[in-house]
């Protein structure tokens, strides 16, 4: 069976595998959100928490960052039933890549609200804020800068670590292209349009990131650039 | 607060860091509408009493009052009870401080920076707080940098809005911890200028600083500090002419040789 450009576009626009593409977009999106915002809690508890909560934070970063993902998806999907603890497909895939990220993201957080600088914190306390408006409205908006460069890239990764999802049978991209690859034995086919289907999207995603970097840049950038972004 | 008219009153302050002792025993009272300027060598705590009255430090013992709070404190049966976080930060409130290297937050507008604390903090209407903010960009001289990000800005622009953004919060009392000493000098009296300005306007002000012009200007008193120790309160005429402490005679001795 030699290469055959006909499969090759068929696989292009099959139904199973657009629906695929569909799946890893909003899993990707869905996982990463959850996980900014346990990453961003994660990072608080380490930094300013007591002992007690500082531990607690600092283990679940030990241990998501310390174990391979797939082991994490396996346990959460087909492990924890044995202890009556049920998730269905989709809530497997979400809390496994959600817990797993903000494992990671805490860290980049971390060193992003440590890059802010130290007069920050003084000068939002003596205009009056409390912690909890020193971190919303100083101190994370100022560490985003840090973080958006990295974070971009942790969902670069996600979008592609998403295809991990397909051993617990969660049907996203790679799972579709298995699928499809069975149906008539074109597995080179189908597996180079799965893989024709993350380039893209991490290149989208790629051009995005530049965007969104630029704007969280721009009261940082050089006085021309910032003067000629305002006309 | 007895005496009404007190804004600050220090009583036997210390403090230190680890076996430093940068604090030993502080008293001082200021009077409504009083300028008090500080000086003194570095490390003899100038800048650690100025962040211990607006709680940016906390004092091992004696009591601070100022703008009307017990800073850091409340009184419980005649026991003072440390305050929590957000307790603290309402005292803060009613302290404008103004930083060496400014501390704009730069990743806002300047007008950003004057309204944020009013506007979030407050939760006061943002017309009001924009038409205060507009008022007090053309009482620092800065009218037309409304829009700019505080990196566009020169040092002496960067500092006068860091005293808006603190007036902003109409404060009571106003500390300024060498607040022309990171400035290039020819931006220097545009800073000084606002500050006797506000002066004029009947604020309370502490200001550390080495600018003796400006001390001479609008200082009611000047006060020198040597090893965590006030050695001389005078004012600016006796600070200067006839100062009591061996300490302030070397101290001016040094300054006028520069
Ligand atoms: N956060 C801190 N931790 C430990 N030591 C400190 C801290 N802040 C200040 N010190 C020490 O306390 C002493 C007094 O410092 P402070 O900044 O109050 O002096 P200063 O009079 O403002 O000096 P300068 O003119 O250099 O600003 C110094 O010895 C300094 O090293
Ligand atoms: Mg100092």
């Amino acid at each position: 069976m030699s290469w055959s450009w006909p499969y090759f576009f068929d696989y292009m626009n099959n139904g199973l595998m657009l629906r695929g593409v569909w799946v890893t977009i909003w899993l990707s999106i869905i996982s990463m959100t959850i996980g900014l915002g346990l990453g961003i809690f994660a990072a608080l508890m380490k930094m300013y928490g007591n002992p007690a909560v500082r531990f607690i934070s600092e283990f679940y970063i030990w241990l998501f960052r310390g174990t391979p993902i797939l082991i994490q998806l396996v346990i959460i999907y087909t492990g924890l039933p044995q202890l009556g603890i049920r998730f269905n497909v989709i809530e497997s895939c979400i809390l496994g890549l959600a817990l797993n990220e903000g494992a990671y993201l805490a860290e980049i957080i971390r060193s992003g609200i440590m890059s802010v600088d130290k007069g920050q914190e003084d000068a939002s306390r003596a205009v009056g804020m409390n912690w909890r408006e020193r971190m919303w409205l100083v101190i994370l908006p100022q560490a985003t800068r840090t973080i958006i460069p990295p974070l971009g890239n942790q969902f670069n990764g996600m979008l592609k670590t998403t295809s991990l999802c397909s051993v617990i049978s969660m049907q996203e991209l790679m799972r579709s292209a298995q699928m499809i690859a069975q149906i008539e034995f074109r597995v080179l086919e189908a597996y180079c349009i799965a893989a024709l289907w993350y380039l893209l999207l991490v290149s989208i995603w790629g051009l995005i990131q530049t965007r969104i970097e630029a704007h969280y840049e721009k009261p940082f950038g050089s006085q021309e650039a910032v003067s000629n972004s305002e006309k | 607060m007895n005496d009404t008219n007190s804004v600050v009153s220090i009583k036997d302050v210390k403090k230190a860091f680890g076996k430093n002792v940068v604090l030993d025993g502080i008293n001082l009272e200021v009077s409504r509408g009083q300028v008090v300027v500080i000086c003194g060598r570095s490390g003899s705590g100038k800048s650690t009493l100025l962040r211990c009255i607006d709680q940016l430090e906390s004092i091992d013992s004696g009591e601070i009052r100022a703008a009307g709070h017990l800073m850091g404190f409340k009184e419980f049966n005649t026991k003072l009870v440390p305050l929590k976080d957000a307790a603290i930060a309402k005292q803060q409130r009613d302290i404008g401080m103004v930083f060496q290297n400014f501390n704009l937050f730069p990743h806002v507008s300047v007008l950003e920076n004057i309204m944020l604390a009013p506007m979030k903090i407050l939760k006061r209407k943002k017309s009001e707080v924009e038409n205060e903010a507009l008022a007090l960009l053309e009482r620092v001289g800065l009218p037309d940098k409304k829009n700019a990000y505080p990196r566009q800005l020169s040092g002496g622009q960067q500092q006068r809005i860091a005293i808006a953004r603190a007036l902003a919060m109409k404060p009571k009392l106003m500390l300024f911890d060498e607040p022309t000493s990171a400035l290039d000098p020819e931006m220097i009296s545009e800073v000084l200028d606002v500050m006797i300005d506000l002066s004029k306007a009947g604020m309370t002000m502490i200001v550390v600083t080495h600018e003796m012009g400006f001390a001479r200007a609008a200082a009611d008193r000047v006060i020198l500090m040597h090893d965590a120790k006030i050695v001389e309160d005078a004012a600016p005429r006796d600070f200067f002419e006839k100062p009591r402490s061996e300490h302030t005679r070397l101290f001016l001795s040094k300054i006028l040789q520069h």
